[in-house]
């Protein structure tokens, strides 16, 4: 009788958790804290960081994001007014927490320069002049 | 479905913008192997294996360097890693072993990863023989970073006691399990469904990483317990702006302990095993990761030494194959 008591419970456990994923979404941005989101990038600026931020994003992010950065296959992409209207804090949050319900992992592994050196990257490319259209946040 | 073949290799050696991906030098040869009527899929892939050979930067996952303990990292959804995992030693009153585990490993959500374990053996002056297989899933349980990120962890396994993978150790698993005879084991099946709690953390470019195993044989036997800790860092955490292959940032390197905590009856060290070792992974720029780890045996019922190698490779964006045209 115990076997099924604990499976019950492992299937409340995931319940409860898939729940939370999903509460926990919608705009990434309102759930950034305000000390995440007046964070500095170290690196903002600097061309070997820049250059080092776009080897790591042809690595980790370019198969969804595009090489361009422009997105693929529905994925956002990182040209968008929404990205360039975010503060390096949030993109930096965001790379940290990921947005699990959207896709979007955490890569909380990669270390935390490195993160600071693709924020970089991503600040240095051209901007998209329209507006994103809804619901093409990262 | 015709199609696939085809779509899965121009896949690999087509840009999205359908223009050729691979050297210049090789350009006319997959033209030639693309128009062709039906495509001659040998050749193609051939023109895969020269393709990713030749690309600058490839994909690694950033997991860290472990064989035993987990992580909270969980393949990116989308991405499939194709791994060998190998298990070699020479137990003391047993004869040396090789054992290969073939890993699929499939990011279906970003918090959650399936994967599909094959596993065989070979040892010498016996035989070789399929064990099994495994599939387990992990799911992330929290949608945010902490100080201590929780996965939960849950394999069906059906597997014979040839086994000699090693991939974690639980109740009173012993040097015993390696010295019976491939005839005599092989037809002792065990099904088994495994729970592990996996935390984990990331402080300051380090990963530190608990397991805490249970595991229940559904034909019958008590709840085994097992735990491995694992510890590691990169041995760069800011990248090269250069692209380059035998840098610090493409190292890493750690440890891990883990063993047996034997049963709800007998929660206790005693007549377990536990094995230590440190570990090493290099990431290759253009695609695999290799990973390194002699691990020692600490109890008198450990088996020696058991040296591991890893050889895997992370294909992203392996559902993209499966998109219609249209989407594409």
């Amino acid at each position: 009788m115990k076997t099924p008591r604990t499976a019950g419970l492992m299937v409340v456990f995931l319940s409860i958790s898939a729940m939370a994923l999903v509460a926990a979404e919608g705009n990434w941005q309102r759930r950034v804290p305000d000390a995440d989101r007046q964070r500095v990038n170290p690196y903002a600026g600097q061309p070997e960081a820049i250059s080092a931020g776009h080897l790591l994003f042809k690595e980790n992010c370019a198969k969804c994001h595009g090489s361009d950065a422009e997105g693929r296959h529905g994925r956002p992409s990182l040209r968008s007014q929404h990205v360039i209207h975010a503060t390096d804090g949030e993109l930096a949050w965001l790379l940290r927490n990921g947005s699990l319900a959207k896709g979007m992992p955490t890569w909380s592994s990669l270390p935390e320069q490195e993160r600071w050196q693709i924020i970089a990257f991503i600040r240095s490319l051209p901007h998209d002049a329209a507006p994103a259209p809804a619901g093409s946040r990262p | 479905m015709a199609q696939t073949p085809h779509r899965f290799f121009a896949f690999f050696c087509l840009r999205q913008d359908r223009s050729l991906h691979g050297p210049p030098w090789l350009e006319p040869f997959l033209h030639s192997l693309l128009s062709s009527t039906p495509p001659r899929l040998g050749a193609l892939l051939f023109c895969v294996l020269l393709a990713r050979a030749a690309e600058p930067i490839a994909a690694h996952a950033q997991e860290p360097p472990y064989y035993v303990t987990y992580s909270e990292v969980l393949e990116e959804p989308g991405n499939l890693e194709i791994a060998q995992k190998g298990t070699t030693g020479a137990p003391r009153d047993s004869n040396g072993f090789y054992s290969a585990t073939l890993e699929l490993e499939y990011g279906a959500k970003a918090w959650w990863t399936t994967e599909l374990y094959l596993q065989g053996q070979a040892t010498a002056n016996d035989s070789t023989v399929f064990n099994g297989f495994r599939w387990e899933n992990r799911f992330r349980m929290l949608p945010t970073e902490h100080w201590i990120n929780p996965v939960l962890y849950v394999e069906y396994e059906d597997v014979n006691g040839a086994d000699k993978s090693v991939l974690e150790v639980t109740g009173h698993d012993s040097i015993a399990d390696f010295q019976g005879r491939n005839a005599d084991t092989r037809g002792d099946v065990s099904r088994t469904m495994e729970g592990k709690l996996i935390l984990s953390s990331n402080p300051k470019g380090w990963n530190v990483s608990e397991n805490w195993i249970m595991e229940k044989n559904t034909m019958g036997g008590a709840w085994e317990f097992g735990y491995a800790v694992g510890a590691s860092r990169p041995l760069a955490l800011v990248a090269s702006g250069r692209s380059c292959t035998f840098c610090r940032q493409n190292f890493s390197a750690g440890a891990e302990v883990y063993g047996g905590l034997a049963t709800v009856h007998d929660f206790r060290c005693n007549d377990t095993s536990h094995y230590a070792g440190p570990t090493v992974q290099f990431d290759a720029p253009r695609g695999p990761s290799l990973l390194f780890s002699p691990q020692f045996g600490l109890s008198g019922n450990s088996a020696g030494v058991l040296w591991r190698l890893k050889i895997s490779y992370e294909i992203q964006q392996f559902r993209d194959l499966f998109l219609h045209k249209e989407a594409q």
